[in-house]
């Protein structure tokens, strides 16, 4: 009886530690559901603001328009229908709000009763007009045209350059400027990280005394422990004034900002990881270059350095890995501009500082929101590529230190 | 073949040149990493009192103190810790001592490594999502906790699980051949001798936790509460979320920028101390193990 | 006398290798049973069938029957943590517990549900007399087992093993790692020992066999070669694979 006690005990133990060594799982897979359900609702949304619809006259051609073009005709880059394939008839813009222009406030009634007739009646007779007005004033003898809106789609969500989501009548929902900003930034911040962190990786695991080995690493371990809004605070005090005036430049919030933050922040990642490849180089190897007449430089870069150059391209790839969803750092520091940078010189605007900045404001449900959910689908997916990548060439590794 | 001299001066030459710059390399790291503390200590200490650490921020958060700030922030490494800690030693214990080397235990190392791997605004996403929304909590400590001991569940499974490796099989083996079950093993033999470096995991991911943004901004982080938490559904302010609020969206940027300094000061020692204390710990640990 | 330990055609494989070959042998009691080889032969593999320590490695497969003190030890429904508390262990390198010395010894019977202090005091005590350590660790059992030097610790880790009170002991080269001194009073104990014990030990050193056995088996290449009385063996073995190993032509 005792004896069965025991193993109950015991084989209950093994479950909970089961179900514990799960959890890591089960939040994997909570994460893809809750991100990805979200985010993929973006793509059965209209950008057009909710509740509202855009009317033309029913003489005029066009039946579709893509968010771009829309966003285009209010901001009036374009004029006119021609440019959109229909008349040559130059566009007028009507929105909610320019209802008083055209009718008195006795004709439209005390309570604006008349407001959906007499907007009904302003599309009829103006054959250019394009109507930003609400769904629920349309009026019941509507003779318009309502324009179809293609839904927000993969395609135009990762082709378009704009980013403005909260633009009206149409959000502007391009990542283009996003991810490009993000992959510049952190593109920027291993240029800076490589070298510095290689060659402290090198310094320690081959040049320096143990002694001074035991006072850098503990350094290293430090510089992985600062937070990343200290970072993120040192950034825009102390760097981004030195851009600023050492380039002359009216902001000094830039991508170089962001990539030298980054940079000091990736470089622990770099150095502990290859360090640990350099490391693995297995002695005898290590002293038949020596017996050969290598000296102690000749070894490391001929021997050492190819041995460890897979571990060292892990390195590279998990600093990068770590630069793509930094955010508080970058969101201090880089400025938060969506435009697709050409120098480092001006601001960026990356993926999560996106989602930082703007969750706060965006309505629950809203195609906002969903953007920014869609946003954390794709950091997601970058990131898991980034610890694929890391792994099937650590695995590679395996295989070749075990021969 | 020619093995000249000055062959050979070039030869040394090289090295000597390589070696100085590796050198310099190195040293230019610590010199970023002691800026950075430096001029943070420079422009913080002169904030710091003991009346700054224990009272409440006032006008517009340019004057007083942080003290619900480091009160929340210890909520959330307190809650965070309940939470990963246990379930993270449970978990490493379960795939280093149970499961052998098979497709189950590779998979679950991968997904380890990839929980690792995604970005503190995500575990932002998904804990408002989860807690805060779906599962009710609100922003709360609670949410905000459970989303941190996410997290750092990864780090405090993968510290566990080298410090369970560390262990030399010799000693599970001489107590299964004194007729230990499996789980006497690990209770009596390997938990003991791996506890020094599990604490000291434990510990550097408090320090990680206690300055992490990202995750409860949309969780828990108050912009400005000036009382203390009553429970575990109470918002709180945060040291991290704090010196983000004061140094980019106050009020008055530039009359909280003491504050900020104060603030960054504050989360600087804490990271400090945690760091220290774990090499402390470490050494003292390793001292006592080399009897061996 | 019946034998404590019978194999009958056992055949061990780790995963595809064949390590042992259809092992045929019987161990009487109150013996001490020397398995000698070369490296690699499959006498280790051998020894820890009978406390099934093999299930611990990955890919390890076995038929044939072994019967340990009546049981047939590999049968389902076989409380292996019971067969490891009647079969005691030694290994190669000493693997004391970080633990204090009493601690190390006291650990086979907390494990095994003991909870009497005064018993298992007792019980420390003598076993650390049986394994002849008494007098040089009697004041310090409430030191770390580490402090004591290679040989102390492979003796403490035989008291550790007596405290359970085992009828069997299996050593695996347990003087292999010890100097000169440390190994003849490992060889007096197991001596010592025979009256209480059986005992199995896996052995490199020929003299080592040649001394402290009874029954010396000669495994090769995963065969037993030949078994048989330790002076009968020495001193005439029937096999030529056996007396070239024993005059020392290879291993």
């Amino acid at each position: 009886m005792k004896k069965f006690l025991k193993k109950a005990v015991e084989k209950t133990i093994e479950g909970v530690l089961f179900l514990s060594s799960t959890i890591t799982t089960v939040t994997v897979v909570l994460i893809v559901f809750f991100l990805f359900r979200e985010g993929k609702s973006l793509f059965q949304s209209s950008p057009l603001e909710e509740g509202f619809v855009l009317a033309i006259n029913k003489e005029n051609a066009v039946v579709d328009l893509s968010s771009n073009q829309i966003k285009n005709i209010f901001d009036q880059n374009i004029t006119n229908w021609s440019e959109l394939g229909g008349k040559d008839e130059p566009i007028f813009l009507f929105r909610l709000d320019d209802i008083g222009n055209y009718y008195t406030d006795e004709e439209l009634g005390e309570n604006l009763e008349f407001f959906p007739q007499k907007t009904n009646e302003l599309i009829d007779k103006s054959a250019g007009i394009i109507a930003f007005f609400p769904k629920k004033s349309i009026d019941s003898n509507f003779s318009g045209k309502i324009l179809a809106i293609e839904n927000v789609n993969l395609y135009k969500f990762f082709s378009e350059k704009e980013w403005f989501p909260t633009a009206q009548p149409v959000a502007q929902l391009g990542v283009l400027s996003l991810i490009l900003g993000t992959l510049w930034v952190s593109f920027g911040a291993i240029l800076i990280a490589l070298p510095l962190g290689l060659a402290t990786a090198i310094y320690m695991a081959e040049i320096a005394s143990k002694r001074v080995r035991n006072i850098l690493k503990p350094l290293i371990e430090l510089l992985a422990g600062i937070p990343s809004v200290v970072y993120g605070f040192f950034g825009l005090i102390v760097i981004v004034p030195q851009i600023q005036s050492l380039f002359g430049l009216p902001v000094g919030e830039t991508a170089l900002a962001g990539s030298i933050i980054l940079g000091i922040m990736a470089l622990p990642t770099i150095v502990t990881i290859s360090e640990d490849a350099l490391r693995t180089t297995p002695k005898e190897m290590k002293e038949a270059s020596l017996a050969l007449g290598a000296n102690k430089w000749q070894t490391i870069h001929r021997v050492v350095i190819p041995f460890a150059g897979s571990g060292i391209t892990a390195a590279a790839i998990l600093g990068i890995g770590r630069a793509i969803g930094e955010t508080m750092a970058v969101l201090m520091v880089t400025g938060n501009a969506a435009i697709i940078p050409h120098t480092f010189l001006e601001p960026v605007r990356t993926i999560p500082a996106t989602i930082a900045a703007e969750l706060g404001e965006a309505p629950q449900g809203g195609l906002h929101f969903k953007a920014l959910f869609a946003l954390a689908c794709i950091l997601f997916i970058m990131t898991i590529i980034v610890n694929l990548t890391v792994e099937y060439i650590s695995s590679k590794r395996k295989n070749k230190t075990s021969h | 073949m020619n093995f000249s001299k000055s062959n050979v001066r070039k030869k040394e030459l090289k090295q000597w040149m390589a070696f100085q710059v590796f050198r310099a390399l190195s040293i230019l790291v610590v010199v970023i990493l002691i800026l950075i503390l430096s001029f943070i200590t420079y422009h913080g200490i002169s904030v710091i009192s003991w009346e700054f650490l224990t009272s409440m921020p006032e006008d517009g958060m340019s004057k007083g103190g942080v003290f619900p700030a480091i009160i929340g922030t210890l909520c959330l490494v307190a809650g965070s810790m309940i939470f990963a800690v246990p379930i993270g030693i449970l978990s490493a214990i379960y795939i280093n001592e149970y499961t052998k080397a098979s497709f189950f235990k590779r998979f679950i190392k991968l997904m380890t490594n990839n929980l690792a791997g995604i970005p503190s605004i995500v575990f932002g996403l998904f804990g408002m999502t989860l807690f805060v929304k779906t599962l009710g909590f609100g922003d709360s400590i609670l949410a905000g906790s459970l989303t941190l001991g996410l997290l750092t569940l990864p780090v405090v499974i993968r510290t566990t699980e080298e410090a369970l490796k560390s262990v030399e099989n010799s000693f599970r083996h001489g107590s299964y051949a004194l007729g230990a079950t499996k789980l006497q093993t690990i209770r009596r033999v390997v938990l003991p001798m791996a506890f020094p470096n599990i604490i000291t995991g434990v510990i550097l991911s408090i320090g990680r936790v206690s300055g992490e943004t990202a995750p409860i901004l949309f969780t828990v982080a108050a912009y400005f509460l000036p009382k203390l938490p009553t429970g575990i559904s109470d918002q709180v302010m945060a040291l991290p979320y704090h010196l983000y609020v004061i140094s980019t969206s106050g009020t008055n940027i530039e009359e909280s920028r003491p504050m900020a300094y104060g603030t960054a000061l504050v989360l600087i020692g804490i990271v400090l101390i945690v760091n220290i204390a774990a090499n402390a710990l470490r050494k003292y640990f390793s001292k006592k193990v080399k009897m061996n | 006398m019946t034998p404590i330990i019978t194999t009958r055609f056992v055949n061990l494989f780790y995963n595809e290798f064949q390590a042992l070959k259809n092992i045929n042998m019987a161990i009487l009691p109150h013996t001490v049973t020397a398995l000698i080889g070369p490296s690699g032969c499959g006498k280790s593999s051998y020894l820890r069938l009978f406390n099934r320590m093999n299930d611990l490695i990955d890919g390890v497969s076995i038929t044939g029957d072994i019967m340990v003190d009546g049981e047939m030890i590999y049968n389902k429904g076989i409380d292996i943590v019971e067969l490891r508390r009647k079969v005691g262990m030694v290994f190669q390198k000493p693997n004391p517990f970080p633990k204090t010395i009493f601690e190390n010894i006291a650990y086979g019977l907390r494990v095994n549900g003991v909870t009497d202090a005064k018993f298992i005091s007792e019980k420390v005590e003598f076993s650390l007399h049986q394994a002849a350590l008494w007098d040089e660790v009697k004041d310090k059992l409430k030191k770390s087992a580490f402090e004591l030097s290679g040989g102390q610790q492979q003796r403490l880790c035989i008291a550790r093993a007596l405290a359970i009170e085992p009828s069997i002991i299996l050593m695996d080269e347990p003087a292999s790692a010890l100097d000169p001194i440390s190994t003849a009073k490992i060889e007096e104990l197991i001596y010592e020992l025979k009256r209480n014990y059986t005992i199995v030990i896996v052995t490199h050193n020929m003299q080592q066999a040649g001394r402290v056995s009874d029954h010396t088996a000669f495994f090769y290449l995963g065969e037993l070669i030949e078994f048989g009385d330790t002076k009968e063996i020495f001193t005439n073995p029937k096999d030529k694979k056996t007396q070239n190993y024993i005059t020392g032509r290879f291993g």
